[in-house]
């Protein structure tokens, strides 16, 4: 690879102070094209590990759905699908960003940059806001995985949110207090750095009241979560029971004497465990995008160096990908 | 678009990114212009709203093709566009893609014998009543 790139421009100018390699230039490469077609490369290599990783829980999915379409259709009533949009124009939005974030650090304009990741990183703590909405409203009606599957009619408030919510309140405050510690040791790095991240964590708050306002604006309300009222008693799970659904594209609430398919269980196992490795996916995007912060507030990328922000930007775009297919698979049944 | 792309920012010939002042960048950098950044969201954001609306027709066997559909033309855009696919390396886009062979075979050939199974599934639960085998496990 080094034949295609001429070795004056192995060292255009004195970055570094290791001679005649640039200080971002590891030593084993000759230039800095060879060093980011080297990581860009390496980057496709892992986003192939990461499709065929997510593909095994597609292929569950596609074979539960083809062999028990019953249960597809009958669970995805349970999942509101206007929330489902919104938060796929979040994190398209967190793309659009995390595009441009790149081409920032292409002109190395490096204020930016800091925006980009900035927003980028706020989109994904929102993301994750409107799923703690959308997951403790599942959880409030019993709608768990297959072994703890246990629909009730009855729901204790909303203290399963507030679990949900825990950790980030936690995750803000801690940020909080160490920008509070950073000013006052007068430590301007981890000032700018922790108070950004504190901002963006504020967006946590931002998806929680969207996860709320949404369907109540979009007249779906009544098909979210606690509104799914389920009217039978389910000592019985296999039992025929009523059921009151409402269904997403109307406000109207309508009585169905519905036989619950057997083992609607799974269709929750399958979301959970999709969903959720899309989440764990989501938040080592957020650590990924707070180290390039870091860097970017360090002033470490300069024009022939790039390659990490591009390289999690592939990453982050792939997030958004699985996220891509995952919303109607999930959401848009009929 | 990406001709205005390339005579506001003239790709040079060697890795003379220092030169040319605040815009300059790299020989291997392809900054993407803002226009064709926010043209590619408009048109993502306007195919989720056209496949939510389509979820409310009644397609029957085909509601499954038509919003993988546009998934498929939305995953697309961000390959080429997001990911800058297109820019890239054919290289790279030949390595994506054989990921994506791979899980071809991988479902198809999984979904081909799932159905093998199932007289077996119908067999145990006629056998053993469908409410055992429904019952959620104990924790």
């Amino acid at each position: 690879m080094a034949s295609i790139v001429e070795p004056e421009s192995a060292a255009p100018h004195d970055h570094g102070h290791h001679g005649d390699h640039p200080e971002f230039l590891a030593h084993h490469f000759e230039t800095p094209q060879q060093q980011y077609d080297s990581g860009k490369l390496g980057m496709w290599l892992f986003l192939i590990n990461e499709v065929l990783f997510f593909s095994g829980l597609f292929v569950a999915y596609a074979v539960y759905r083809s062999n028990h379409p019953e249960i597809f259709v009958y669970a995805h009533q349970f999942l509101d699908k206007n929330l489902g949009a919104f938060n796929t124009v979040v994190l398209l939005f967190s793309s659009l960003t995390m595009a441009w974030a790149v081409r920032h650090a292409q002109l190395v304009n490096n204020r930016g940059l800091i925006t980009c990741l900035a927003v980028t990183i706020g989109c994904a703590i929102m993301f994750l806001g409107v799923k703690a909405v959308e997951y403790s409203h599942k959880w409030d009606i019993g709608l768990y995985w297959a072994a703890r599957f246990a629909p009730t009619d009855h729901h204790e408030g909303s203290s399963t949110l507030i679990w949900a919510c825990l950790p980030f309140i936690i995750f803000s405050v801690a940020l909080a207090a160490a920008t509070a510690v950073s000013k006052w040791r007068q430590y301007e790095q981890g000032f700018r750095f922790y108070g950004i991240l504190f901002l963006a964590s504020l967006a946590f708050y931002v998806g929680l009241g969207s996860g709320i306002a949404v369907p109540a604006v979009m007249g779906s309300g009544d098909s979210h979560g606690a509104a799914h009222e389920q009217v039978a008693a389910h000592e019985q799970p296999a039992a025929s029971h009523q059921v009151v659904l409402a269904h997403d594209d109307g406000a109207h609430l309508e009585t169905a004497d519905e036989e619950m398919p057997r083992n609607v269980g799974i269709f929750f196992s399958i979301y959970y465990m999709m969903t959720g490795l899309h989440v764990v996916h989501i938040i080592a995007g957020i650590i990924a995008l707070s180290w390039l912060l870091w860097r970017a507030l360090k002033r470490q990328f300069q024009a022939e160096y790039f390659g990490p922000v591009d390289s999690v930007g592939l990453y982050w775009h792939l997030v958004d990908l699985v996220w891509i297919y995952l919303f109607p698979l999930m959401y848009l049944i009929h | 678009m990406a001709d205005t792309q390339q005579a506001t920012y003239p790709q040079t010939a060697h890795g003379d990114a220092h030169h040319g002042g605040e815009h300059a960048h790299a020989s291997f950098a392809h900054p993407m212009a803002p226009r064709m950044l926010i043209g590619v969201f408009l048109a993502l954001v306007g195919l989720t709203v056209i496949t939510v609306v389509a979820a409310n027709f009644p397609l029957g066997e085909w509601e499954i093709v038509v919003s993988l559909t546009i998934a498929t033309i939305k995953a697309a855009l961000v390959i080429l566009f997001f990911m800058h696919v297109l820019w890239d390396k054919p290289f790279n886009a030949l390595v994506f893609i054989s990921s994506l062979a791979f899980v071809t075979l991988f479902m198809g050939i999984t979904l081909i014998d799932s159905k093998e199974y199932q007289p077996d599934i119908d067999q145990r639960v006629i056998e053993r009543g469908p409410a055992e085998v429904v019952a959620p496990a104990e924790p």
